[in-house]
């Protein structure tokens, strides 16, 4: 393998990760803290919970499947779900606006949004 | 490659390959916390291919790989986002290669994260949730890193193994 091509596999590794690094940044400034999270399922809104209140609910997604959704200290997080790959469980806790935990087994998404529900994000 | 029964058995084996990747990459859950992330493993196949045969061939072997993946181990859903990511970086990987500038490594990395870019557009177009996108950074970081790990296997590979007429 010639030095050339390393050289250019290298330039452009670190244009990805420059990449990476510029859209986690635009996401960080253009994201802002939200006030409540709504959940939808299978796209149409069923509820919306505002993030300074603490609750823990079963939210009942198509089928009869649940998602345990609980709200703790301003964030929103799926504690327990009866989909067949947890990934709705396994996400990271959200609590800023345009911030998503979906669930795709159930057509679950769990969004937050700002003040009057408008999400500005994006 | 003169003979075409030659190439047609190694376009077969190579499928045989990347499906029984695809079927290991089910049990290893690399980062559980954003959907989609995934090794990439049969993308070892795609790189291999588009060295040593052309990115036709490369092409055609992935898109058995997605159906058939798709029918044995996965849904409708499954099978949009494979497409989507494979589709993506067969284009990025083709385009990389015709330039005779990079490397296996640098074209593998490259196209792993096109292969993320492209699930994440699937994605937003399915599920109609613009902010999927948030997950942008974090897939073009995995993708950039599994891409790089199975170029440099795939690197050996093309230099191992040889193909001769
Ligand atoms: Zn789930």
């Amino acid at each position: 393998m010639d030095k050339k091509r390393i050289v250019n596999d290298i330039i452009l590794v670190v244009a990805l990760l420059a990449l990476a690094l510029a859209a986690w940044g635009v996401i960080r400034i253009t994201h802002k803290s939200g006030d409540y999270a709504v959940v939808e399922i299978a796209g149409e809104e069923t509820a919306r919970y505002p993030l300074n209140e603490d609750i823990r609910i079963d939210i009942e997604a198509e089928g009869g499947h649940v998602n345990t959704f609980v709200i703790s200290d301003g964030k929103a997080y799926v504690e327990s779900a009866d989909c067949p790959d947890k990934l709705c469980v396994k996400q990271h806790a959200v609590s800023r606006v345009g911030e998503t935990i979906i669930c795709l087994p159930h057509k679950l998404v769990i969004r937050i949004v700002g003040e009057g529900g408008v999400d500005t994000a994006l | 490659m003169k003979t075409s029964t030659k190439k047609l058995t190694l376009l077969g084996i190579s499928v045989a390959a990347a499906m029984v990747l695809s079927y290991i990459e089910t049990f290893i859950p690399v980062s559980v916390a954003v959907p989609g992330i995934k090794l990439g493993l049969a993308n070892l196949v795609t790189v291999f291919l588009i060295y040593k045969l052309d990115w036709k061939s490369a092409a055609a072997v992935a898109a058995i790989r997605v159906l058939l993946t798709a029918l044995l181990f996965g849904n409708a859903a499954s099978l949009a986002y494979s497409a989507a990511g494979a589709v993506l970086s067969l284009l990025v990987m083709a385009l990389i290669k015709s330039t005779c500038r990079f490397s296996p490594v640098g074209m593998s990395a490259a196209g792993a994260v096109a292969h993320n870019a492209g699930q994440i557009i699937m994605a937003v177009i399915l599920m109609g949730v613009g902010e999927i996108a948030y997950w942008f950074p974090m897939l073009v970081l995995s993708g950039t890193v599994t891409g790089l790990a199975t170029g440099a296997v795939g690197a050996i590979l093309i230099s191992k193994i040889p193909l001769k007429d």
